[in-house]
């Protein structure tokens, strides 16, 4: 029975849990039972991706409506490959924060946190898997309105100004998606992805669909803080509890990524978005810039968690340059990024957050003499940190490598060498940190202070995530057939759906537009 | 070696590069008990030196040693391949580090350094990590070594940790990191996207069908990518890596950190470009002359150096361009002396560098203009000093001479005069700026207002640091009678040829 | 003029759209941005209903004698987004009144001024 529903209960699971958490009001109870939750969406989600990798897509009709009428579920390899992802973090963090929250969240808050971080696992899991371009946007909300409150937990008082500027310009995203699939529903008549993909075809040149594409590719822009939407992010990253931050870097936009890979390459097409709209060049170009100006900022930034975040930035570059180049090779190098960057963002900030843990800053002079006192804590963030970079047998090689042979494929010599130049950024922002750490001596107003090493429950996640770091920069066998079989898989449809109207397989399409052109008449 | 026959002769490369490794891990474990933990120093030098001449005895039976460990990429991945150049270098690497841990084990004592175990260890990985540049068998596993190399040599460099080390760390992590990810790699990248392949091929793995004029440009990628060869304008890391404690400025940046460098570049040349190949290149003799002129430029800023260690650093970025020309010259003539030059240099330096170091510890002298009459008091350095300077200089009876010798022949056959006339004018510079140290101190007085209580003290530097710099010393001398078997190992080179 | 009034229903959608944009960019007090962001939202669920009007239909419920219906789909759609935009209104205004307590005003430029904002 339950492998029938196999593909709705990483969303379910969570989301009935939320409110139970609340509930259980104890911390350690809210604690214990969020992580035994997301830890189960982590197994099940694993088990999505070994049928979605053997059997291919998995399609699930909510409530039993069939598609296109009623809300479809769809699990390929793309989506479950990076739900896995999200849901391994997001257990990692759980099992982080018990401590982290405890510095950082007030006591009457820690259920709340607990329940908002469940609730914003469901939106994202949602998100990943829905076939529905309405019921994303549902899942979209209900996982940003998680993390507002998530970002304003902290106790410091600048997390709230942060967050509610990020609420502003989430709505405004959000809503910006609302009118695009507003219009694209205008048009086709259906709110099905699959349904949308076939029938957006015949419409090529139709300016409702150019204008609904314009919409969504906006609002997704702002939810992933493409350049030069991202001016939310570095203040809500900086001012929220280190445990949240660490979750929102390492899956939040990267959902948004993936929302946005999901729209190009099997709503809207390849050749539309590319061809026809020229869309291929804006992103390259605002990739670029995002790589270049957010790392030089994260180099002149004093708190290492406003540097991270937008460091943060820059790699969402690094992310929309690959799906740019329109090759498999190049959204190949998008989805391992969008794996490997999760886990060199997850240990940093967890690292980062073990300082705030001990020292109770995160300014870059903190650091200063922490490599002796708190050395397992600074060897993670030196490796997660050699990841960031690209020092080789680490995931960022892996990931550099895939990303600068697709540009090299296209013969884009020019964009091969400006992602190579613009990493070495990261050398300099990395540098300066780990050169406090192990090449200053800790001040003499801190040396009464016991700083010492954090908990093991600290450690075990974080250094969970530097293993990965490395063992995935080696063994990169995995990572590399799933992100290809998601590419190639995300290629497929996309030129399926092309042959289809070429062969004159045509859908009726309803033509909404011209019934509501009547209303006026 | 028969005591590593009963081995797989594949094994051999996987124990060179891990015995150093373990060799780290030891000394970090026996920290606490330093006489143990020196011990553990000069046995595992040993036992890598027996592993080497094991597989220098394989390669001059011709035995092909390949060893594929993981794949990274779709078959691409770390693999080792022995091949004669290697076998070279390895040899240079692994005797020289001998006589470093025993000279190290002086000078760390008799100047009374601090983190001793941490110098230790990474002294340990770093020639682990030159081990696995000399054995690898393709671009990616060269890089990834060359990388391990340069991170494992950063602490070494911020020894002292005060502000000169830091600002020498900076420098030295900056232009390393940045060269090699922004040339090396995009190069490496580049010839992969290119031919399909990363393998170090005889005959290298470009052939006609490659566009000239983009392998024009790889081949200056390379070059300044590897920025361990310190071509100028990317030479500035090795000066201020000389805030080093003096074993690390001797053996890592006067042998195996700039050697891995130049030694990349030859293999680059040898085995990926081809030695036929790159005559068609137009940016060959550009690369050329400017290797020519970071000869005579760096000659030149050498002899503006009072600080002893910054003049020999200054000479190291120069000899060092001799290798880059040897190989850019495009003749198996000079690519012979460019490899033999790997070796002879080592020998000659590192007793330059030990003598700075002995004259260090036992004077606390670092300017050459307060060593004068030095000499008499410390005899046996000086001499070793004067010896390693004529090797240098590259005049008979000094192991300097003979890779000299081949490479001007090499200039003179492919009709590049003016590179001859580098090498003539490279040599009167050098002695300009060598020679008269040990002159002065073996003939002038002594300075005015030299405290004249810590004169009388002074001596000759601790046992351990005399030993070492007579067997370098020594060195010099037997190598310019006895090259043979490195020409031999040259000449197994594909394409190389001393004749 | 006949361009203007087929499109009325946009019209107004556009307006109201560009009226909430324009007070949430402009407004200086945090209450009156939540305002402009429910004017914004509002100007979408209007554009959804209007397209859901099919001209001569009446409302979707089964009466005997009528054939042609309005589509109710879109009225469905944004009944959730009003849903969404209610929550979301209610987490900014929570927002507001933490912010009034840490800060003591609702004023941007105020609080502004008292951190170091990055």
């Amino acid at each position: 029975m339950l492998e029938q529903h196999l593909a709705v209960l990483p969303i379910i699971l969570p989301l009935i849990a939320a409110p139970l958490a609340l509930i259980l009001g104890r911390s350690i109870f809210s604690w214990g039972f969020a992580t035994l939750v997301s830890g189960l969406a982590f197994l099940l989600s694993w088990q999505l991706l070994a049928a979605a990798l053997s059997d291919g897509v998995l399609s699930y009709a909510v409530g039993g409506w069939a598609p296109p009428w009623g809300i479809e579920l769809r699990v390929d390899a793309a989506n479950a490959f990076v739900l896995l992802a999200v849901t391994a973090i997001s257990t990692l963090v759980l099992v982080y924060s018990k401590h982290s929250i405890e510095k950082e969240v007030k006591a009457a808050n820690h259920s709340l946190f607990y329940t908002a971080h469940l609730l914003c696992l469901a939106g994202l899991s949602g998100i990943l898997i829905t076939g529905d371009a309405f019921n994303l946007f549902v899942f979209l909300e209900i996982s940003s309105l998680a993390t507002y409150t998530l970002v304003s937990l902290a106790s410091d008082r600048r997390c709230l100004t942060a967050a509610f500027r990020y609420l502003v310009m989430g709505t405004i995203g959000a809503t910006f998606i609302l009118i695009g699939v507003g219009l694209l529903y205008m048009k086709t008549g259906t709110l099905n992805m699959l349904d949308l993909a076939e029938r957006i075809d015949l419409y090529d040149s139709s300016r409702t669909i150019n204008t609904g594409l314009a919409f969504i590719m906006v609002g997704v822009s702002i939810k992933l803080a493409l350049f030069p939407l991202h001016m939310w992010l570095p203040p809500a990253y900086t001012h929220a509890p280190s445990a949240v931050t660490a979750f929102l870097a390492s899956t939040a936009t990267k959902v948004a990524v993936y929302v946005m890979i999901r729209f190009i390459f099997t709503v809207f097409g390849i050749d539309h978005v590319f061809v026809d709209m020229g869309m291929g060049l804006i992103l390259m170009a605002l990739a670029v810039v995002a790589i270049f100006k957010c790392s030089y900022m994260a180099t002149v930034q004093s708190n290492v968690k406003t540097v991270l975040a937008y460091s943060s930035v820059a790699q969402i570059g690094y992310l929309v340059l690959g799906l740019s180049l329109v090759s498999v090779s190049g959204l190949m190098a998008s989805m391992i990024h969008i794996f490997n960057h999760a886990l060199m963002k997850g240990a940093l900030f967890m690292a980062v957050g073990a300082v705030f843990y001990r020292v109770g800053s995160v300014d870059i002079k903190d650091f200063a003499g922490l490599g002796r006192k708190m050395p397992l804590t600074m060897a993670a963030f030196t490796i997660a940190g050699l990841s960031i970079i690209g020092v080789p047998l680490t995931v960022g090689f892996v990931s550099k490598w895939y990303l600068v042979i697709a540009a090299l494929e296209q013969d884009q010599w020019l964009v091969a060498a400006l992602v190579l130049v613009g990493s070495l950024f990261a050398v300099i922002y990395i540098g300066r940190i780990i050169e406090a750490a192990y090449f200053q001596k800790l001040p003499e107003s801190r040396s009464s202070e016991n700083i010492k090493e954090v908990s093991w429950l600290m450690l075990v996640p974080m250094w969970v995530l530097v293993i990965a770091n490395i063992y995935f920069g080696i063994d990169t066998s995995l990572t590399t057939e799933a992100a290809n079989s998601a590419s190639e898989w995300l290629f497929q449809t996309n030129s399926m759906l092309e042959n289809k109207v070429m062969e004159g397989e045509v859908l009726e399409g309803h033509a909404i537009e011209e019934k509501a052109q009547e209303v006026s008449s | 070696m028969n005591l590593w026959q009963a081995l797989e002769p594949a094994q051999l490369i996987t124990l060179s590069i891990c015995v150093p490794f373990v060799g780290a891990l030891l000394v970090i474990a026996t920290g606490k008990v330093p006489n143990l933990r020196e011990a553990v120093t000069l046995i595992t030098a040993a036992i890598l030196l027996s592993l080497v001449l094991a597989i220098t005895d394989y390669t001059f039976l011709g035995t092909t040693l390949e060893l594929d460990v993981v794949e990274l990429f779709p078959g691409l991945g770390i693999s080792f391949n022995v091949e004669p150049l290697g076998v070279l270098f390895a040899l240079v690497a692994s005797f020289l580090w001998i006589v470093t841990s025993i000279y190290a084990i002086g000078y760390m004592r008799g100047h009374n350094e601090i983190n001793q175990t941490r110098f230790f260890c990474c002294f340990a990985l770093s020639i682990s990590s030159v081990m696995g540049i000399c054995f690898s068998g393709n671009l990616l596993t060269l890089f990834i070594f060359y990388e391990v190399l340069t991170l494992s040599t950063y602490p070494l460099v911020t020894h002292a940790g005060n502000d000169a080390a830091k600002q020498g760390g900076r420098i030295y992590l900056g232009i390393l990191l940045s060269t090699s990810i922004a040339f090396l790699l995009f190069a490496i990248l580049g010839t992969y996207a290119l031919t399909g392949t990363l393998d170090f091929r005889a005959g290298g793995i470009f052939d006609d069908s490659h566009n000239k004029v983009v392998l024009s440009v790889l081949l200056v990628l390379f070059c300044y990518g590897v920025g361990k060869a310190a071509i100028m304008p990317f030479h500035r890391w090795l000066p201020a890596a000389m805030v080093a404690p003096t074993p690390v400025s001797a053996l890592l940046h006067a042998v195996a950190v700039v050697k891995a460098g130049v030694f990349s570049i030859l293999k680059i040349i040898i085995y990926i470009f081809g030695i036929e190949g790159l005559k068609d290149l137009v940016t060959t003799d550009v690369m050329l002359y400017i290797g020519a002129a970071t000869i005579v430029l760096s000659s030149c800023i050498a002899m503006t150096k009072d600080n002893l260690k910054a003049r020999l650093a200054y000479s190291t970025v120069s000899q060092l361009s001799y290798i880059v020309v040897g190989a850019l010259l495009a003749s198996s003539i000079a690519s012979a002396g460019a490899a033999l030059h790997i070796a002879t240099h080592a020998v000659g330096k590192i007793t330059l560098f030990f003598c700075a170091g002995a004259i260090m510890v036992a004077s606390h002298k670092k300017n050459i203009s307060d060593m004068a009459g030095l000499g008499r008091k410390m005899p046996i350095t000086f001499a070793a000093f004067a010896i390693g300077a004529i090797s240098i200089i590259g005049l008979p009876p000094m192991a300097g001479t003979w890779s000299k010798w081949y490479l001007a022949i090499g200039a003179l056959e492919t009709d590049k005069f003016i590179i001859v006339a580098v090498l003539m004018v490279s040599s009167l510079l050098n002695i300009a700026y060598l020679l008269p140290i040990p002159i002065k101190a073996f003939f002038s007085k002594p300075a005015e207002g030299a405290e004249p209580w810590r004169w009388s003290q002074t001596k000759e530097a601790p046992l351990p640091i005399l030993v070492a710099l007579t067997v370098t010393s020594g060195c010099c001398l037997a190598m310019f009678f006895y090259l043979q078997p490195l020409v031999d190992l040259v000449n197994l080179i594909p394409g190389v040829s001393t004749k | 003029m006949s361009f203007i009034l087929d499109y009325y229903n946009y019209w107004v959608v556009v307006f109201l759209m560009m009226a909430g944009f324009y007070i949430v960019i402009s407004a200086n007090n945090l209450v009156k941005k939540i305002v402009g962001l429910n004017i914004f939202q509002t100007s979408v669920f209007m554009l959804y209903i209007s397209m859901g009007k099919v001209s001569g239909g009446t409302a979707p419920i089964v009466v005997e004698g009528v054939t042609q219906y309005s589509n109710p789909l879109p009225h469905v759609l944004i009944l959730t987004a009003i849903v969404v935009g209610v929550a979301t209104t209610a987490v900014g205004l929570a927002l507001i009144v933490r912010i009034k307590r840490a800060y003591g005003t609702v004023e941007e430029n105020e609080f502004d001024n008292k951190d170091d904002v990055i």
